[in-house]
């Protein structure tokens, strides 16, 4: 198992936000997130990285463990990468830069070999002639490839997604939902939360359908999507369409 | 009774102004490094050095900086050390001028969104990383107006170190409205000198904004 979820807990306050979350991802599968609105979908994802402390349970991602309240992250951090809803790019830094950054700062590569690594994941992305550009004078589309690319860098184990095509434009959409399509085919761990059913059931080889802080029902999309075994998840599907 | 041409009021005033500008330069890079350590303990992932450098600031913001000065001053006399005028000065100006850019700073930092935080960290960059990398580079475009703009008020601020015998401008100007009889003539010329010093840096402060706007990356 690349990823191990054990018990997890996590209030904010009185609120009992995870109510013992267990998931378990295999290396290369990719596990789309799906609930309403406050079922505690991004607090689960940003738990996995750290973002999030929580209160009990466990966090396993390749070996390295995460316990409640452990503070020293960066093992665990140079495993798992993550894609934002608003991108959030460096707005200093030119595209090229943002890429290079992290593994100029954290790895100490030295900048001939940041700077090709940057160039050759920015290609794969589509964005290679984009090297020099500034975060504002991309479109939303692209800024999110930056920020994929960016992730890619640090050749993280397990790629994390929350709701990544949620602040685009319609006709962005595409551009960046086949970029994580092409990940997806080349092999990368992918746990993403996502609003896009008919992408989901596509590419996803499990569906996880979170209600109320846990996991209501989860298994093979097409399975679920066909035949969903609880009247929660039924609802959800038939309101989302 | 000396008689004073208005050469030798200026050339005495020139004097005192080079000691004020002197402890203001003092106060503000001094005060600049202290502050960016006391900016590093308000906003740093540690709790109980939080509480403790909002202490000081409170404290330093919520006092006024001659009762610092004379705390300075007395205070280490207290402790059977003869401080020197100039040094108490420098050291009361310092800590007054560390904790109000601290707080400057601190509202420059927070002007950040939470995400560039949480991007860096999501890269594996340690704390230090984060601040360094990507957060101080963003939040000192906007700090530079503010933290120009406190520059003068530390250069005016300097002239309460006249009272625990700094002769530093106004020091010496009093000392010479007294000799001279002439307080409206030797006033006028250390309000000049003030203006002299402090004007240059409000234009300074004005081109830097216009050059951070400009240049927006
Ligand atoms: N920083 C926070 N402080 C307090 N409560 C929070 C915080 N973040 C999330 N919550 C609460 O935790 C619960 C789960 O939030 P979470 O963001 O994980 O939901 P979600 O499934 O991602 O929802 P959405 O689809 O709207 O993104 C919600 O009740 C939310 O109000
Ligand atoms: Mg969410």
């Amino acid at each position: 198992m690349l990823v191990r979820i054990d018990g997890l807990h996590k209030h904010f306050g009185a609120n009992h936000v995870l109510k013992g979350i267990d998931l378990r991802v295999k290396e290369g599968e990719v596990v789309a997130l799906i609930g309403r609105s406050g079922s505690g979908k991004s607090t689960l994802l940003r738990s996995i990285n750290g973002l999030e402390t929580f209160d009990d349970g466990l966090v396993e991602v390749d070996g390295e463990r995460l316990h409640a309240d452990q503070t020293d992250l960066r093992a665990l951090r140079l495993k798992v990468g993550m894609v934002f809803q608003q991108f959030n790019l460096f707005p200093h830094l030119s595209v090229g830069r943002n890429v290079m950054l992290a593994p100029r700062t954290v790895r100490q590569t030295s900048v001939a070999e940041c700077e090709s690594l940057a160039r050759a994941m920015l290609a794969k992305v589509g964005l290679a002639d984009k090297f020099d550009a500034y975060p504002d004078q991309l479109s939303g589309g692209q800024q999110q490839r930056v920020a994929i690319a960016r992730a890619l860098a640090m050749q993280p184990k397990v790629l994390l997604c929350d709701e990544i095509t949620s602040a685009l434009d319609p006709e962005l959409v595409n551009e960046v939902l086949a970029t994580v399509r092409q990940l997806a085919s080349e092999g990368m761990t992918l746990i993403m939360v996502t609003h896009e059913m008919r992408f989901a059931r596509e590419v996803s080889d499990q569906l996880v359908f979170m209600h109320q802080g846990r996991v209501h029902e989860s298994g093979d999309p097409k399975d679920l999507f066909a035949a969903p075994q609880t009247a929660e998840l039924a609802a959800f599907l038939g309101a989302v369409g | 009774m000396m008689e004073f041409s208005i050469w030798d009021l200026i050339r005495n005033l020139g004097v005192g102004a080079a000691w004020t500008l002197g402890l203001s330069l003092t106060a503000f890079v001094l005060g600049g490094v202290v502050g960016l350590l006391v900016l590093a303990a308000r906003v740093g992932p540690w709790p109980r050095l939080n509480r403790l450098a909002k202490a000081y600031i409170v404290v330093f913001q919520g006092t006024p900086l001659l009762m610092q000065l004379f705390l300075v001053f007395f205070g280490i006399a207290l402790a059977g050390v003869d401080v020197p005028a100039w040094l108490a000065a420098a050291i009361g100006l310092t800590l007054f001028t560390s904790a109000y850019l601290a707080e400057i700073w601190r509202g420059c930092v927070e002007a950040i969104p939470k995400g560039q935080w949480e991007a860096a960290a999501s890269l594996a960059l340690s704390w230090g990383e984060q601040l360094r990398e990507v957060i101080l580079p963003q939040a000192l475009r906007i700090a530079v107006a503010p933290t120009m703009g406190f520059s003068v008020q530390v250069v005016k601020g300097t002239a309460v170190t006249s009272i625990i015998g700094f002769a530093e401008l106004t020091k010496t100007g009093s000392i010479l409205a007294n000799a001279t009889f002439q307080p409206f003539l030797v006033y006028g010329l250390v309000a000049l000198g003030y203006f002299l010093l402090c004007f240059p840096l409000s234009r300074f402060a004005a081109r830097l904004e216009r050059t951070f706007h400009a240049r927006s990356h």
